[in-house]
C-alpha cells in the first residue's frame, strides 16, 4: 500500500470510528442540544471519512463501502482515541476536545499538501471542523467556569492525553502540547503516546456491531 | 444538439432534495458547464460532505440532462471552492421566504463563535434582530437553530461555511 493510501486510510478511520463513538450520545445526551450537536457532528465526520475512502478507493482499486466495513478490526489505522469507549461527559468532552485541536494541526499540515486532492479535501473538511471546534472550546469554557467541571475535565484530558498524542504523527505533537497547555493553563505530563498500530478490545466490539449489517447481507442490503 | 444555457437552465428546475425551495444553481454548487456533442460535463461541488442530498442531486442532473437528449458526466469538484457565498441573492430571498434565516457572509479572517452568537442574524419570520444562537447544530449539517426575542420563535439558520 502507498504511502498516500495508509495517511487517506489513517485519517478516514478516526472519522468514521469517531463518528460512530459520537453517535453513541444519540437519545441519551445529557440535553437535547447535545443530542443534536453530537448526531450532527457524527455526520458531519463519517462524510468525511466517506469521501477520503473513495479517495483511498480509487488508488487500491475497491470501493468506500468495503473500506469502510469489509476489514478485519486489526486493519483498521484509527488511533486509539478514537477507539475509547467512554460514555461520561466529561471524557467526551475532553476527547471530543483534544481530537478537534488534533486536528486542526493535522488538517493545517494537509491543506498544504502537495497532492491537490488531499490539499483540496483537507480545506473543504476544514470549514466543517471549524464548527466542531467552536463547540469543543464553547465546552471546554464552560467546564473551566466552576470548581467542579474544571477538577472533571482536567482528570479526563490527563487520562486521555497519551492518546491524544497519538492521533499525529512525532513531528506535530508539540504544537498539540503548547496548544493544549495554553487553553488549559497548566503543564501536561510527559508520557508515551499511545499510536496508532495496536488497537483497543473496544474496537473490536464496536466492529461487531457496525458491521453486523454488512455481515448479514453481504451482497448488500436495500433499505 | 443541446447547448450550455439550455442545461443551466434545466438543473435551475432541480430543486435541493432537503431545502426544495431552493434550486441546484440557487445553491451555487454547479462550477461549471461544458458541452461536447452529446456528452455534457457538469463540475458540481458538494455542500456538506455527509449530506445525504449528495447522491440524489447527482442522480436528478443525470436524469434532466437525459432528457435533453444528452449524457452527464458529473465531476465532483471536492475542494473548498463551494462555501455558503455562492448561494445566489434569488437562493437566500427563497430561502428566507420559506423560513430558513440566509448564510450571513463569510468573514475575511477565521470565523469565531463570537460572531455567530452576536452578529446580525434576522429572524426570517419578523425581521427582528433581536435573536440569539441555541445551538451550533440543527437538523441538518447545514443549519443551526436560534432563537427570536421579538416573536418568540426558534427558527433554523443556514450555516456560514
Amino acid at each position: 500500500m502507498s504511502r498516500r493510501s495508509d495517511l487517506l486510510l489513517s485519517i478516514a478511520d478516526d472519522e468514521l470510528i469517531l463518528g460512530w463513538r459520537n453517535s453513541e450520545w444519540t437519545g441519551i445526551a445529557p440535553f437535547l442540544e447535545e443530542d443534536v450537536a453530537f448526531s450532527s457532528i457524527a455526520q458531519n465526520e463519517i462524510g468525511h471519512a466517506r469521501a477520503l475512502y473513495e479517495l483511498a478507493a480509487a488508488e487500491l482499486g475497491t470501493t468506500a463501502d468495503e473500506l469502510a466495513f469489509d476489514r478485519r478490526p486489526d486493519e483498521y489505522r484509527c488511533a486509539p482515541l478514537v477507539q475509547l469507549r467512554r460514555l461520561e461527559w466529561a471524557r467526551t468532552i475532553a476527547r471530543h476536545w483534544l481530537y478537534e485541536t488534533a486536528d486542526e494541526i493535522r488538517l493545517a499540515a494537509l491543506k498544504n499538501s502537495d497532492d491537490p486532492e488531499i490539499a483540496g479535501i483537507a480545506a473543504k473538511m476544514d470549514r466543517e471542523e471549524a464548527y466542531h471546534r467552536m463547540h469543543a472550546e464553547m465546552w471546554v469554557d464552560r467546564l473551566l467556569s466552576s470548581e467542579d467541571g474544571r477538577s472533571r475535565l482536567s482528570e479526563a484530558v490527563d487520562e486521555l492525553w497519551p492518546y491524544a498524542l497519538g492521533v499525529l504523527d512525532d513531528e506535530l505533537r508539540p504544537e498539540l502540547r503548547r496548544r493544549a497547555e495554553e487553553r488549559l493553563g497548566r503543564k501536561l505530563p510527559d508520557v508515551e503516546p499511545v499510536s496508532r498500530g495496536v488497537n483497543e478490545a473496544e474496537l473490536v466490539q464496536l466492529w461487531e456491531e457496525m458491521t453486523i449489517v454488512r455481515r448479514s447481507a453481504p451482497k448488500g442490503a436495500q433499505w | 444538439m443541446v447547448t450550455a444555457d439550455e442545461v443551466w437552465a434545466a438543473l435551475a428546475e432541480i430543486p435541493d432534495p432537503e431545502i426544495p425551495v431552493i434550486s441546484l444553481v440557487d445553491l451555487g454548487v454547479i462550477q461549471d458547464v461544458e458541452v461536447e456533442g452529446s456528452r455534457v460535463r457538469i463540475d458540481f461541488t458538494p455542500t456538506f460532505m455527509g449530506c445525504p442530498a449528495l447522491e440524489p442531486m447527482r442522480r436528478a442532473m443525470e436524469t434532466r440532462v437525459e432528457k435533453l437528449g444528452a449524457k452527464a458526466d458529473i465531476r465532483v469538484v471536492l475542494d473548498d471552492s463551494w462555501s455558503t457565498d455562492r448561494i445566489t441573492p434569488e437562493g437566500r430571498e427563497k430561502l428566507r421566504l420559506a423560513g430558513f434565516a440566509p448564510p450571513a457572509p463569510r468573514p475575511a479572517g477565521k470565523l469565531e463563535l463570537v460572531q455567530i452568537q452576536n452578529g446580525v442574524h434576522r429572524c426570517p419570520y419578523c425581521g427582528s434582530t433581536d435573536t440569539k444562537l441555541e445551538n451550533l447544530f440543527g437538523p441538518t449539517p447545514c443549519r443551526s437553530i436560534r432563537y427570536c426575542n421579538a416573536c418568540r420563535q426558534p427558527f433554523e439558520q443556514f450555516k456560514t461555511i
